[in-house]
């Protein structure tokens, strides 16, 4: 047995670690929080240089070939790094998508463009408030032309195309729920940025009017695609949220060490070391959920929607967890713009409510708990 | 990234699973297997019993302390074949609870700190289960502070004389041999005066007294000695040297690594998969799933940790330190379970004990025993000043009587 990343694995890790901790350090990271530019598009240049954008993309269409394990080594990087980029949409949303349900045509337009670094892609999923739900999915697809708003969309004012939910059918069931395809650069849409609470990556509105979608995959079955696609990325994401609380751990580790008061390193007083101790417990926990779930992803294990739900869980409880007692363990200066713990208290409650809350997921887990147990 | 066995550990499971398949005590699987925390008992027969014929014939056969040289009783396998063990060992791996403390602690310390002569004697025995081993530790006056216990040893011709009192100590009752730690000079700092010994609990002088625990059962004792007589040779270290030798003895408690550690969870998802409230199941309660969900990422979490820690065994690597989180998680886990259980019941919560139909039944005993695992074996605010100091590198706490001699350090809050 080895429950765990391979050497190769790991050097891959290193290497993006090194690579982000030279191209994206909290300084840059601040120029897009503090609205100088709407992403890092050096850092993304970059990231696609290094082959990262396209890592589990195959190389018949452009990317690395390596797969999803060496995806997550990746996820857990940019997390950690708080990078300020769309990876997550174009990466474990859009592509994703497009893995497992596009044409050979689909895949040959995108794909090659998401691995070089060319075309940013997102979802269109959520229309307000609610988690995903068929029931909540109201915009239109007739005649090949959507009508409707989505709101808010991942990276959708940068965004060159989008995978859009949409509703093809009246019945009631899942089968009312079709995907498609959108240029976004093309007629139809408008797009509007939303002020978010995690200003590193951004958030827009998008009203779709006559505009012009092919689909992707088969009439009425966007919903199952959907869950698995929501699948995948609850695991990508749970990395990045592991990433993030292991960083945040260690900022809040690294201060109690430097920080003298009463006379005394504050780290040595057993109410900051509980904390911290009860953030490393989270991580932890975190982490091996979030490994089986890298498992269960890279195998196409049939445990897979159990492993992401219980992924998706314990590292969104994590990085909460650590990200808002980092900011305890600071005191006072946590709470200042200038200090960077502010950035990963943002990220980790955006992070939160991304793929649907944990009020959602939980019943997920629940839901195909019972089910496993039934079989 | 995978959970296949090597060929040769595939080979080690076939052959352990083969020798369980046909000697196991298969009468009592089923109650073993429903046994949870605060409740392993067998209606029709003496556990004790049940428990030393079962480890007398792994001995036998050779599959007793499986990571113990052969010349001491064990097999002489890997860290990983002791593992695999034990997955396939399963419910029957209850049956080995009252020997963790000697295998797990007290063998080893004689191992590393024993005459030869007393190894070839008393480790076979122990490995086997015919001899059973306590540990003598705390003390009503060291507890979480075990470095400050008094139980006084000094030396009389080649004997030395015992005289104080241990407490909590598991298994006494039943136990033919024990490690003893004891202070041999006062007049140095607490860490520096003391020494181990290991003895025999018939000695004279020796008076075990069972504790009525809070939750009414008694699974420990306090230990009395008086003028008890130990032979010099029967010394674990040097004298003066008894604070290193615990170390060693605290240090083996790695039998943790690969055991499922009991978190109450599979219990409560069975019991609301099936009870009715008002009119529909609990687990189709909103507030029932968010909790259920919370503690199911917990269970699964600490699972896979120790899987982790299995695979760096099983690399022939020493685990990380993340398998320390198990006992602290699972120990609050299990009561907030246990409370939860019966706050479902309502009222009724309160009469439904152990004799209780099976399910429902559960909880009261999980709920009474859960206070003491949050304590035993190191509290929770041990455990995590022992995962913020050795894990995360925060300084030790500043200790005030680091540098005292012991016989002048404070005994009296007021």
């Amino acid at each position: 047995m080895n429950f765990d990343f391979s050497d190769d694995q790991k050097q891959l890790r290193d290497q993006a670690r090194k690579f982000l901790a030279e191209k994206c350090s909290p300084k840059a990271v601040r120029v897009v929080l503090d609205g100088k530019a709407p992403y890092d598009k050096e850092l993304w240049k970059g990231l696609a240089e290094m082959g990262f954008l396209g890592v589990a993309i195959p190389e018949e269409f452009g990317g690395a070939g390596a797969g999803h394990l060496e995806l997550c080594v990746i996820a857990e990087e940019m997390g950690r790094a708080n990078a300020p980029v769309p990876f997550s949409s174009t990466v474990y949303l859009a592509a994703e998508a497009l893995l497992i349900a596009g044409s050979d045509a689909q895949k040959k337009k995108w794909l090659p463009a998401i691995a070089s670094g060319e075309a940013i892609g997102t979802l269109a999923l959520f229309e307000g408030k609610g988690n995903p739900s068929p029931k909540n999915v109201k915009l239109t697809a007739a005649n090949g032309a959507l009508n409707g708003v989505k709101k808010p969309v991942a990276d959708g004012a940068i965004a060159d195309f989008a995978v859009v939910a949409a509703r093809t059918g009246s019945s009631g069931r899942d089968s009312d729920i079709s995907l498609f395809l959108v240029d976004l650069k093309a007629a139809g849409t408008e797009v509007k940025s939303l002020t978010n609470l995690d200003p590193t990556r951004g958030q827009a509105e998008i009203t779709f009017k006559d505009c012009k979608a092919e689909p992707l995959g088969g009439a009425g079955e966007g919903w199952s695609i959907l869950t698995e696609v929501l699948d995948r990325a609850a695991v990508l994401c749970a990395f990045e949220q592991v990433g993030g609380a292991d960083r945040a751990l260690e900022m809040g580790r690294d201060y109690a060490l430097d920080r003298i008061a009463f006379g005394r390193q504050i780290g040595s007083f057993q109410a900051i070391k509980h904390m911290l101790a009860d953030m490393y417990v989270s991580a932890t926990l975190a982490r091996s959920n979030s490994y089986y779930g890298a498992w269960a992803l890279s195998t196409n294990a049939a445990e897979l929607p159990e492993a992401a739900a219980a992924a998706r869980i314990s590292a969104t409880q994590a990085f909460q967890h650590c990200a808002k007692n980092n900011i305890q363990v600071h005191g006072g200066m946590g709470f200042t713009w200038e200090f960077d713990c502010h950035m990963y208290y943002r990220r980790a409650n955006a992070m939160a409510l991304g793929l649907g809350s944990l009020t959602y997921w939980e019943d997920q887990l629940i839901d195909r708990m019972r089910k496993k147990n039934a079989a | 990234m995978n959970f296949d066995d090597t060929p040769q550990e595939a080979e080690f499971r076939a052959t352990a699973r083969a020798w369980i398949d046909a000697n196991a005590p298969k009468q009592y699987e089923e109650e073993l297997r429903k046994s949870s925390l605060g409740r392993t008992v067998l209606k029709n027969a003496n556990i004790l019993e049940v428990a030393k014929a079962w480890q007398k014939k792994k001995a036998d056969a050779g599959w007793a302390c499986l990571h113990w040289p052969k010349e001491y009783g064990g097999r002489g396998a890997s860290p990983i074949e002791r593992v695999i063990w034990q997955q396939e060992e399963g419910p029957f791996g209850q049956l080995s609870r009252m020997f963790i403390i000697g295998h797990g602690m007290c063998g080893p310390t004689v191992m590393a700190f024993a005459r030869e002569e007393h190894k070839r004697t008393y480790l076979p025995p122990l490995a086997s289960g015919e001899k059973v081993w306590c540990q003598l530790f705390s003390e009503p006056a060291g507890g979480s502070d075990v470095a400050g216990l008094r139980t006084r040893a000094e030396k009389d011709g080649d004997d030395w004389v015992i005289n104080g009192q241990k407490i909590w100590t598991s298994g006494a009752h039943y136990s033919d041999y024990g490690i003893l730690l004891t202070r041999t000079d006062p007049t140095v700092p607490k860490h520096k005066g003391l020494t181990m010994f290991f003895l025999d609990m018939k000695s004279p002088g020796v008076e075990v007294r069972p504790i009525k625990q809070a939750s009414g059962a008694s699974d420990f004792n306090e230990v009395y000695f008086t003028n008890v007589r130990i032979p010099d040779h029967q010394r674990l270290g040097e004298v003066g040297d008894g604070w290193n030798v615990s170390l060693t003895t605290l240090m083996n408690e790695r039998s943790a690594i690969g055991a499922a550690v009991s978190t109450g969870f599979p219990e409560l998802f069975e019991y609301c998969s099936s009870l009715m409230l008002d009119d529909s199941l609990a687990i189709e309660d909103r507030a029932v799933r968010s909790k259920l969900a919370n503690w199911a990422v917990k269970a699964s979490g600490l699972k896979y940790t120790s899987m982790r820690a299995i695979s760096a065994l099983s690399r022939g690597e020493r685990p990380g330190p993340e398998n320390s989180i198990g006992k602290l998680v699972a120990g609050s886990m299990i009561q907030d379970v246990a409370t939860y259980a019966l706050e479902l019941q309502g009222a009724e919560g309160v009469v439904s004990g152990p004799e209780d139909a099976e399910l429902a039944g559960r909880f009261q005993a999980m709920l009474l025993r859960a206070p003491g695992t949050r304590l035993e074996g190191g509290t929770d605010e041990i455990m995590r000043n022992i995962i913020a100091e050795r894990v995360l590198g925060l300084p030790g706490d500043i200790r005030v009587d680091k540098d005292v001699p012991f016989n002048k350090i404070p005994t009296k809050g007021r």
